[in-house]
């Protein structure tokens, strides 16, 4: 018999697998992209070469933040053998059963890919254990930055760093989850300039994620762009010594440069150690800063908003003489059947209703700005007044939010005509029924910055530039285009007359800030008391330095610490001595204001009957 | 010499030059699979391709030396070479060394040899000279003597064990169905498979009969399903068979179908008594279970790193998939993944191609031999490569079960080199002798 045919059968059988397989792998190599996702999806890492933050720092140049390298202590799990687990447990100071706890962990994990073992060793520790760590095979250091700050000061405007959130990860393609961002202050506000730009690199893993090198050497990478510095006009100096005096204090101080906006110093208190926000205790002190009554985590310096006091009265001044329904030698009775006031002798002219901060005279000045006469209806005459009047005052940076480069600045608020309507109905207010404003009392409020910008509006005799804390990104020699120059709606010859009426108030008797005088430098101030209805009154002083060519405007606060003369004019005046001289001739005033804590008064303190300050 | 007598003139050397391509290829393959910049030297032995690289030396020189063997000495060495070939797979099961838990290898030196690997050319030279020497296969003896010669090294091997070896004598299957088996043996042997097949994927499942809350495994329902189609099967007889005819047919269709239920059964039996990690191979073969860092790892990444390689590849050396070591033996069972990595769909299909024709070419000259001998050993050599592509490149491609067997010439190892080579000398040596049988 003859089986010859039957080996196409077998030809067959040869034709058909060929054929099968050549389908399959047309269809796992060129149809199917799964496969080759997934091939690249496992042996290809992308990773994320971090740029080092952009650094902080003062008009000097020192440095407000700065980058410290950290290590975290790595463990791989698998290559860990003939572990000493008390030599480590002592060389990196975890509890014995923590070095199990975690290597348990990390097992779990993934035996093959490094995990966490400690987080950010300092760089000093390190220095002690990286001799000894090469005894645990394992076992490594993987370094990375964290911000620090060498003068400890300035929390409140430099912000911190923290983990992104989800929502921002979310909203924002560029956040990815692990990444940091800045939070709050200059942090936050220049974070594109200060965070740099990302860089990536594609490499090539093994099964044991062990990286064996660049991706298609490396043709699809990108560099990493470091931050960019930020120069600030901060005044290290005058920000720690204002720091200083705060301290056992609540409020704040604004320092400006009255011939550029430039922010000098900014400090609120109860402040804390901007440190504490760093790394591995930054929960646990975040916590703790916010639990505190007594808000440490509060930027009273951008946004505490209270009544001006008495330092508005300068402002009310000018707008009255502008409009003309004063002039420089307007005098009034202290009626103190109008309005509260201390006993001074009857201001002659504004200088001196400036200087004895005269409240009956400004119920007055007031009364004819609100009652113009444009209308014979009181309430409508009212009405009129007090729109013009709200216009001039925005002008002197009142009522809106300052474009100062930072975040969630208040803007405190100008009552007008629509506030009132809403309150009491359209003509069913009169001069009477507002008259507080004229003081600073009332619904006026004001942020201390506010109150600094007023102090340079009245150093620069009519004019102010937005504050603002950065000169330049990137590089020392950058301008800062955003900062514009703003006129008031008074004309200059207006404030030399309210500027001598400020030097009466520091340097002539009868001036209720004596407290506030510098040896060898003019100084000009008006303090203010704003009513507290809680207990002791805020004292503010605002001032600029030196008369003639000013150099500083600033304005203190201190909360329930009662006359603005007390302690507001001492620490404006050793913040602005130390600024202009870089020295402290007076130590045993400057040892005064740091001795007092105000906040231990405070608990008391027992309010007395009402009564009306200047 | 006239030119019947010259050998060289006379070699079929389409099959040689795709010998050499394939063992070429298979090299720079293991060289690349294996490729560590730091050790690139072609013959350093430490690395596998250095290893490789001796091993092809060895191999060319054997092969060259049994071309100058005669076909008259090969035909009367097929029992004794059989023989010794039997001798040592007996001795490796007592004094072998134990590689990943098969006592398979003879250590030499540095080197392993594997004697399973030669069982290939041994059995099918013994099978090739015992058919010969037959007038037809019909004769039961005759039957029972070819069954042993197979399934001896077969039992032999299967001690080691090696199961992915041993089951390449299924080749001889073809063989003797070439030779005169009859065609049902296969056909009830494909019958089986899909039996199997179509049991283990029912036993998953557990169905309900219709209208009641019976319910019952999918084995007995595959059962259930057979017996209604074998009374479909007799009501069809009944009408449109003629009526002297039924009865054989009747018989039929009831042995069929208590041989099936038997069949299934005991297959049930036999899985359940299988080895776990066997089990698993074979759930995961039919899709059963998903088992990605299990017994299906291996084939996932396998065809991942085929499939990464696109249209036209990731080039020599660039294979990133297999060079990082995810793909599990990819020097050895899985070195089909970096051709397809680093070659792309082009290279494989080549690769694919080339067995194709090495196995075409084997039965052509299988075709034209006057020798019985000559021609039922070709045919021996093309069964064996056929299986051999099929079971690893199909494993590789994840259309057959992981069974560890090497792609000829390609997988990295000496003794299954040199068995190949052999294989193939043996017959590019007997057909350079086909004229001379004119005589």
């Amino acid at each position: 018999m003859n089986f010859n045919d039957r080996k196409y059968v077998l030809i067959a059988a040869v034709v058909f697998i060929c054929a099968v397989f050549i389908m399959r792998l047309f269809w796992i190599q060129v149809v199917d992209q799964g496969w080759a996702a997934r091939a690249a999806d496992i042996s290809e890492r992308k990773i994320t070469v971090y740029p080092s933050r952009g650094l902080i720092l003062d008009r000097h140049g020192e440095l407000l933040v700065a980058n410290t390298p950290v290590y975290d202590i790595m463990v791989v799990p698998r290559e860990v053998k003939n572990l000493d687990t008390l030599g480590l447990s002592e060389l990196l100071h975890v509890p014995m059963d923590q070095v199990r706890e975690r290597l348990r962990k990390a097992r779990d994990y993934s035996v093959w890919k490094p995990s966490e073992f400690e987080k950010q060793v300092t760089a000093e520790q390190y220095a002690a254990i990286s001799v000894h760590l090469y005894k645990y095979p394992g076992f490594y250091a993987q370094s990375r930055t964290l911000r620090t700050y060498p003068p400890h000061v300035g929390a409140h405007m430099l912000g911190y760093i923290s983990e992104v959130g989800a929502r921002k990860v979310e909203q924002d393609p560029y956040y990815k989850p692990g990444d940091v961002i800045g939070v709050g202050g200059l942090e936050s506000y220049y974070e594109t300039a200060l965070r740099g730009k990302r860089g990536v690199k594609y490499v090539v893993v093994d099964v044991h994620n062990n990286v064996q090198g660049p991706f298609q050497e490396g043709r699809y990478d990108t560099l990493a762009h470091a931050g960019k510095n930020l120069y600030t006009s901060i005044d290290l100096k005058m920000q720690e010594l204002g720091e200083r005096l705060m301290r056992n204090k609540k409020g704040s101080i604004v320092a400006l440069d009255p011939r550029t906006g430039e922010v000098l110093a900014l400090v609120s208190s109860p402040t804390y150690d901007p440190e504490l926000l760093v790394g591995r205790v930054r929960n646990t002190n975040y916590r703790v800063l916010q639990q505190d009554p007594l808000t440490p985590l509060f930027d009273r310096a951008l946004q505490a908003q209270y009544p001006p006091g008495s330092i508005f009265k300068l402002a009310q001044a000018a707008i009255a003489l502008q409009e003309g329904v004063i002039t420089l030698n307007t005098s009034f009775a202290c009626n103190k059947a109008l309005v509260g006031c201390h006993n001074h002798p009857t201001a002659a002219n504004v200088e001196q209703a400036v200087q004895f901060s005269c409240n009956p005279y400004f119920y007055q000045v007031f009364k004819r700005e609100i009652e113009q006469g444009a209308s014979k209806n009181r309430f409508e005459d009212a009405a009129l007044g007090l729109a013009k009047w709200k216009v001039a005052m925005e002008s002197f940076g009142l009522g809106h939010q300052p474009r100062l480069d930072l975040p969630s600045v208040k803007g405190g608020s100008i009552p007008g005509v629509a506030f009132y309507n809403r309150i009491y109905g359209e003509k069913a207010w009169s001069f009477s029924t507002i008259y507080s404003l004229s003081i600073g009392q009332g619904e006026v409020l004001v942020s201390p910055v506010q109150m600094a910008n007023l102090a340079a509006i009245f150093a620069n005799r009519g004019y102010y530039y937005d504050p603002h804390l950065v000169r330049a990104i990137g590089h020392p020699d950058s301008l800062n285009t955003q900062v514009q120059r703003h006129h008031t709606l008074v004309d200059d010859q207006w404030f030399p007359p309210l500027v001598e009426g400020m030097r009466r108030v520091v340097n002539e008797p009868g001036g209720t800030a004596r407290a506030a005088r510098i040896p060898g430098i003019t100084v000009c101030g008006k303090t203010g008391t704003a009513e507290n209805p809680h207990g002791k009154d805020h004292a503010v002083f605002v001032a600029f330095a030196p008369m003639e060519d000013p150099k500083v405007a600033i304005a203190v606060y201190v909360e329930n610490s009662g006359f603005g003369g007390t302690w507001a004019a001492p620490i404006a005046s050793l913040c602005m001595e130390q600024y202009l001289t870089d020295t402290i001739t007076r130590p045993e005033l400057m040892q005064r204001m740091l001795d007092a804590n105000l906040i231990a008064e405070e608990k008391n303190y027992v309010k007395p009957a009402k009564r009306r300050r200047p | 010499m006239s030119q019947r007598d010259s050998i060289i003139r006379n070699l079929d050397w389409p099959l040689v030059v795709m010998y050499l391509l394939l063992m070429a290829m298979g090299w720079a393959n293991i060289y690349s699979a294996a490729y560590d910049p730091d050790h690139a030297n072609l013959f350093d032995r430490a690395r596998e391709y250095g290893a490789q690289s001796v091993w092809i030396v060895v191999s060319l020189l054997i092969g060259a030396g049994m071309l100058l063997v005669r076909g008259e000495f090969i035909r009367n060495l097929a029992y004794p070479t059989y023989l010794v070939v039997l001798f040592l797979l007996v001795l490796v099961l007592l004094i072998g060394r134990e590689v990943n838990g098969a006592k398979a290898w003879f250590g030499v030196g540095g080197f392993g040899i594997q004697p399973a690997e030669f069982s290939k050319f041994a059995t099918a030279l013994a099978l090739s000279k015992y058919l010969s020497g037959l007038k037809t296969l019909k004769e039961t003896r005759a039957r029972v003597v070819s069954a042993i010669l197979i399934l001896l090294p077969v039992g032999l091997i299967m001690l080691q064990p090696d199961t992915g070896t041993a089951l390449v004598s299924g080749a001889f299957v073809l063989v003797l169905y070439r030779e005169g088996l009859s065609g049902n043996i296969l056909l009830i042997a494909i019958m089986a498979a899909i039996l199997v097949v179509l049991s283990l994927i029912m036993k998953e499942s557990i169905y309900t009969l219709p209208f009641t809350d019976i319910q019952f495994h999918g084995q007995y329902f595959l059962i259930g399903m057979l017996a209604v189609f074998t009374l479909l099967g007799f009501l069809f007889v009944n009408k449109f068979v003629f009526k002297h005819r039924r009865k054989r047919i009747y018989a039929y269709l009831l042995i069929g179908l208590l041989g099936s239920s038997a069949f299934i059964a005991s297959v049930d039996q036999l899985i359940d008594h299988m080895p776990a990690h066997q089990q698993t191979r074979i759930r995961v073969l039919l899709g059963l279970e998903h088992d990605p860092r299990g017994y299906g790892y291996n084939v996932e990444q396998s065809k991942t790193a085929i499939g990464s390689g696109g249209f036209t590849g990731k080039g020599f050396l660039k294979g990133t998939f297999t060079k990082y070591k995810y793909v599990p033996m990819q020097s050895t069972d899985f070195i089909f993944c970096t051709v397809g990595e680093e070659w792309g769909f082009l290279g494989s299909t080549a690769v694919v191609l080339l067995f194709g024709g090495l196995i075409l070419r084997c039965i052509q000259i299988s075709d034209r031999q006057r020798s019985r001998f000559t021609r039922i050993y070709a045919y021996c050599v093309a069964s064996i490569f056929f299986l051999h592509l099929m079971i690893n490149v199909g494993m590789a491609i994840g259309l057959a079960p992981v069974i560890g067997i090497p792609l000829p010439f390609f997988s990295y190892g000496g003794s299954s080199l040199i068995g190949f080579t052999v294989l193939l000398a043996i017959l590019v040596r007997l057909d350079a002798e086909r004229l001379e049988h004119l005589r």
